[in-house]
C-alpha cells in the first residue's frame, strides 16, 4: 500500500535495527508518548529485536487511559438523563467509573451512540430536535481540532441543543511531570507524532534545554519507530538533548495553523486530573467563557461527588513508566479487557491491552524477558 | 447499490409485508404461494407439508445457522445468498455435501415486497449455484421495532464425503496451514455500508458456496486434509486459536503469505482494524498434511474459489496452545482472541 508499505520494509527495518546494535554502547530508557507506538511495537514484534540495552517504556499518551474516573462519572449522569442522546468514541464506553461503565448504561435503556466524528453528533442534534445531544470531546492536542469545530459549527448554523463534555488532556505538560518525577528514569522522549501535526514542535525545545533529555518527534509505522529510536539513541551516546523530527512527512515544526485557531477559538487551557497520574496543572482544555452554553458541565450544572480510583490499579505507574504490565499482580488475572481494572486494559492504545493482545507473558519470558524488565524495581 | 434481480418481480396484492402476513392464514398462504413456493418450486415444497421426506444413504451431516445481518442487502450479496452460502459451507467444513436446507425467516412488519423478492432470488440463485434444495421452512411477521428488517435461519443436511476424516486431533506438527482466498473481504463489505460508517469503495463482499471446490480437494486429497473451517465472526485468528488450544500445537503463521486485498488493506488500516479478525464468507482455512501441501494448493489454485489461495503458515511445537505471527519486518508476536465486539453482527 502506497505510503504504508514503504514505511514497513523489511530490509530498511534490518538496516536501522543494525546501526541501532552497532552505536549503543550503554544502558538507554526511552519513553514513547502515544498509545499508538506502544502498540506498533509490539504488534510489530520490535521489543524483541532491540538491544537489551536498550529499554523501551511506554508513556501516557492513550486519551482513555487518563480520562480521570470522576469524569467516567460525568459522562454516566449525562447519559442517564432521559432527554439526553450521548455520543462518544466506542473505546470510552468499556472505561468503568466508579460504580459501571458507559456500555452498562447502554445496555439499561440509555441513548448512547458510537461516533467517528464529533460532526456526525451535530447530524443528529439536527434530526433530533427536542433532545439534547452530548458529545464526549476526550483526547490529546489531535483530537481537539475536530471537536472544537464541531462547537463553532453548531454556533453558526443555530443549533442549540448540542454540547460538548470536554476532557482534552496536554502532551507537554504530562511529560514535565514526569520528567520532574524523583523516580524518574527517562533517558529520552520518543514525542507524539500526530499531537505535533497539530501542535509543531516549538513547546518540546523548552522541555529538552530543561531537563536535558532529548525529543524525537516520531510516527507510528516500523520504520518511523526504528529511525526515531536510532535518532534518540545517537544523541544520547554523544551526550546531546535536541529536539529533533523524523516524522517530518506529516509534521511541520509550527504545527497547522489552522487546527491550532480552532483550538484557541474554543477552548481554555485548564488544570486537569489525569487518571493515576493525578492533578497536573495547565494540562487540559476547557470550553471557553464565548462559548459556554455548549459546555455540557454547565448546560446541565453536573455535579456530583469526586471518585476514587481503584486501588488495585496500578495504571498511573504504568503511564509515568515506572512499571510493566507484567509487573502488576493483577494483569490478566482480576484485570482483563472484558473486565478492566483500569483503563490501560481497556483502551485499543492502552498499554496493558498492547500487552495482553500481542505478547502473553510466557512467549515474552522465554524470547526476549530482558526487554520486559524495567530499571526501577517493583 | 446497483440491485439485479434475477426474477421478474411477481404481482404481490400488496406492496408491504404487515403483521397479517404472519397469521397463518390467508396473507401467509398469499404471500408463500406467490413468493416462496413460486420461485423455489420442487417436489418437497409442492406438497406444501408441515415437513419434507427423503432418503440418504451414508454418513450425514448435520448443521444450523441464523443470520441477522445489518443491512440486508450489502455490495456483493444479501442476506438470502448468505443463508444458503452459510450453511452449505457449514456442511463442507464437516467434510459433507449439503443436499437439503430448511429456511425459516423472521421478518419485521414494513418490509416491502420488492425487499422480500430480491431476497427470495438471491436465495433461489444461491440454491442453485451450490447443488442444494429447500424443503421445508417457516415464516413469522414480528412487529415494528421487534426486528431489523428480517433475520433468516437455515439448517441443512449433506452427506459425508466418503474419502473425509476431519478432526483437530488429527492435526500434526508438520502440517501446513492454507487460506484459500484473499481475507477481510466481507466484514471490510458489509462496513462500508453500514450506517454512520459509510465509505466509497468498490469492494464486494465473497460470499460464495465452497462444497464444490471442496468436493474437489477431498477426491483428490481425502484424509490428508486434517481440518477445514470457513473464518466466519472472528476471521481468522479466532480459528487459529480454537485450534491451538484443542490440539495445544504451535500454528505459526506469516503475516507476508496472508493474502488481502490491497482496498481492504487501506479500509482495515483506514478503520483501525486488523484484519486478522474481521469476518469472511467464500473463503476457507485448511490444515493439510505437510508433503501434500504444495499439491494441494495447485489443485486449490486452478478453482476460481482459490486463486488467491496460499499457504500461510505450519503447525510447530514451539509455543503449545499458541498462535504465533512474524510479522512482515521479521518480528513475532502472539495473536491472540479477539476480545468484545470488533464488528457489530457481521454475518
Amino acid at each position: 500500500m502506497k505510503y504504508l508499505s514503504e514505511y514497513r520494509d523489511p530490509e530498511l527495518v534490518q538496516d536501522y535495527l543494525k546501526e541501532i546494535h552497532r552505536i549503543i554502547t550503554r544502558p538507554w530508557t526511552l519513553m514513547e508518548i502515544c498509545g499508538g507506538q506502544t502498540h506498533s511495537l509490539v504488534k510489530n514484534g520490535i521489543l524483541e529485536m532491540l538491544p537489551d540495552k536498550l529499554t523501551m517504556v511506554h508513556g501516557p499518551g492513550c486519551p482513555v487511559c487518563v480520562t480521570s474516573i470522576s469524569v467516567i462519572d460525568e459522562a454516566i449522569w449525562l447519559a442517564e438523563r432521559p432527554n439526553v442522546i450521548f455520543t462518544s468514541f466506542g473505546d470510552m464506553l468499556r472505561v468503568p467509573g466508579s460504580g459501571k461503565n458507559l456500555l452498562e448504561v447502554k445496555a439499561s435503556g440509555a441513548d448512547i451512540r458510537v461516533l467517528y466524528s464529533p460532526i456526525e453528533a451535530l447530524q443528529i442534534a439536527k434530526e433530533n430536535p427536542d433532545k439534547e445531544i452530548v458529545f464526549f470531546a476526550v483526547g490529546f492536542e489531535t483530537t481537539a481540532p475536530a471537536n472544537a469545530l464541531s462547537v463553532v459549527q453548531a454556533d453558526k448554523i443555530g443549533i442549540r441543543n448540542y454540547s460538548i463534555l470536554a476532557s482534552h488532556v496536554l502532551v507537554p505538560p504530562a511529560m514535565e511531570a514526569i520528567l520532574s518525577d524523583v523516580e524518574n528514569t527517562i533517558d529520552g522522549f520518543l514525542a507524539a507524532g500526530h499531537v505535533c501535526a497539530i501542535m509543531g514542535m516549538d513547546e518540546y525545545y523548552p522541555i529538552a534545554e530543561k531537563y536535558k533529555t532529548p525529543i524525537v518527534v516520531t510516527g507510528f509505522e516500523p520504520v518511523d519507530l526504528l529511525q526515531g529510536i536510532l535518532m534518540a539513541v545517537q544523541q544520547l551516546e554523544k551526550g546531546e538533548f535536541k529536539v529533533e523530527n523524523q516524522y517530518a512527512r506529516t509534521v511541520l515544526k509550527e504545527g497547522n495553523r489552522l487546527a491550532k485557531e480552532t483550538i484557541n477559538e474554543v477552548f481554555d487551557i485548564n488544570d486537569r486530573t489525569w487518571r493515576g497520574i493525578g492533578p497536573i496543572p495547565r494540562s487540559g482544555y476547557e470550553v471557553n467563557n464565548r462559548y459556554k452554553q455548549y459546555n455540557a458541565r454547565l448546560k446541565f450544572k453536573i455535579a456530583i461527588a469526586q471518585a476514587k480510583e481503584n486501588k488495585d490499579c496500578i495504571s498511573g505507574d504504568i503511564m509515568k513508566g515506572l512499571k510493566k504490565p507484567f509487573q502488576c499482580p493483577n494483569f490478566g488475572k482480576a484485570c482483563v479487557p472484558e473486565h478492566p481494572l483500569g483503563a490501560p486494559m481497556v483502551s485499543s492504545e492502552g498499554a496493558c491491552a498492547a500487552y495482553y493482545h500481542y505478547a502473553s507473558s510466557d512467549f515474552i519470558f522465554k524470547t526476549g524477558a530482558s526487554r520486559f524488565t524495567t530499571k526501577v524495581e517493583a | 447499490m446497483n440491485m439485479q434481480l434475477q426474477c421478474p418481480i411477481p404481482k404481490f396484492e400488496f406492496d408491504v409485508i404487515t403483521l397479517g402476513h404472519g397469521s397463518g392464514g390467508l396473507l401467509t398462504h398469499k404471500l408463500l404461494q406467490t413468493g416462496v413456493f413460486d420461485l423455489l418450486n420442487n417436489e418437497w415444497l409442492k406438497q406444501q407439508h408441515d415437513g419434507a421426506s427423503f432418503t440418504l444413504n451414508g454418513n450425514v451431516a448435520f448443521s444450523t445457522d441464523s443470520y441477522v445481518i445489518s443491512p440486508i442487502f450489502f455490495p456483493g450479496g444479501n442476506i438470502g445468498e448468505l443463508a444458503i452460502n452459510g450453511t452449505v459451507n457449514d456442511l463442507a467444513m464437516c467434510g459433507a455435501l449439503a443436499l437439503y436446507l430448511s429456511l425459516s425467516f423472521i421478518i419485521e412488519e414494513g418490509l416491502t415486497t420488492n425487499e422480500f423478492w430480491e431476497i427470495l432470488s438471491g436465495i433461489k440463485d444461491a440454491a442453485r449455484k451450490a447443488g442444494v434444495k429447500i424443503v421445508t421452512g417457516d415464516t413469522k411477521v414480528v412487529e415494528k421495532g421487534k426486528g431489523d428488517k428480517l433475520f433468516v435461519n437455515t439448517s441443512g443436511v449433506g452427506l459425508i464425503h466418503p474419502k473425509s476424516n476431519i478432526h483437530h486431533n488429527r492435526i500434526e506438527i508438520g502440517d501446513k496451514i492454507i487460506i484459500s482466498g484473499n481475507i477481510a473481504t466481507h466484514g471490510i463489505a458489509i462496513m462500508s455500508v453500514r450506517k454512520g460508517l459509510e465509505f466509497e469503495t468498490n469492494i464486494l463482499s465473497d460470499t460464495a458456496p465452497l462444497n464444490h471446490v471442496i468436493k474437489k480437494l477431498l477426491d483428490s486429497f481425502g484424509e490428508h486434509i486434517k481440518f477445514l473451517r470457513d473464518p466466519t465472526r472472528g476471521g481468522v485468528a479466532s480459528v487459529l486459536n480454537e485450534i491451538a488450544e484443542l490440539t495445544q500445537l504451535g500454528f505459526r503463521i506469516d503475516q507476508k503469505a496472508i493474502p488481502i486485498d490491497e482496498q481492504v488493506e487501506g479500509a482495515c488500516e483506514m478503520l483501525g482494524l486488523d484484519p486478522l479478525y474481521v469476518a469472511n464468507e467464500g473463503i476457507f482455512l485448511a490444515v493439510v498434511k505437510n508433503n501434500l501441501a504444495d499439491a494441494f494448493l495447485q489443485t486449490l489454485n486452478t478453482d476460481d474459489i482459490g486463486i488467491k489461495a496460499k499457504i500461510i503458515g505450519e503447525v510447530t511445537n514451539e509455543h503449545p496452545g499458541k498462535v504465533i505471527l512474524k510479522s512482515r519486518i521479521g518480528g513475532s508476536r502472539v495473536v491472540n482472541y479477539l476480545t468484545g465486539e470488533q464488528l457489530p453482527r457481521i454475518c
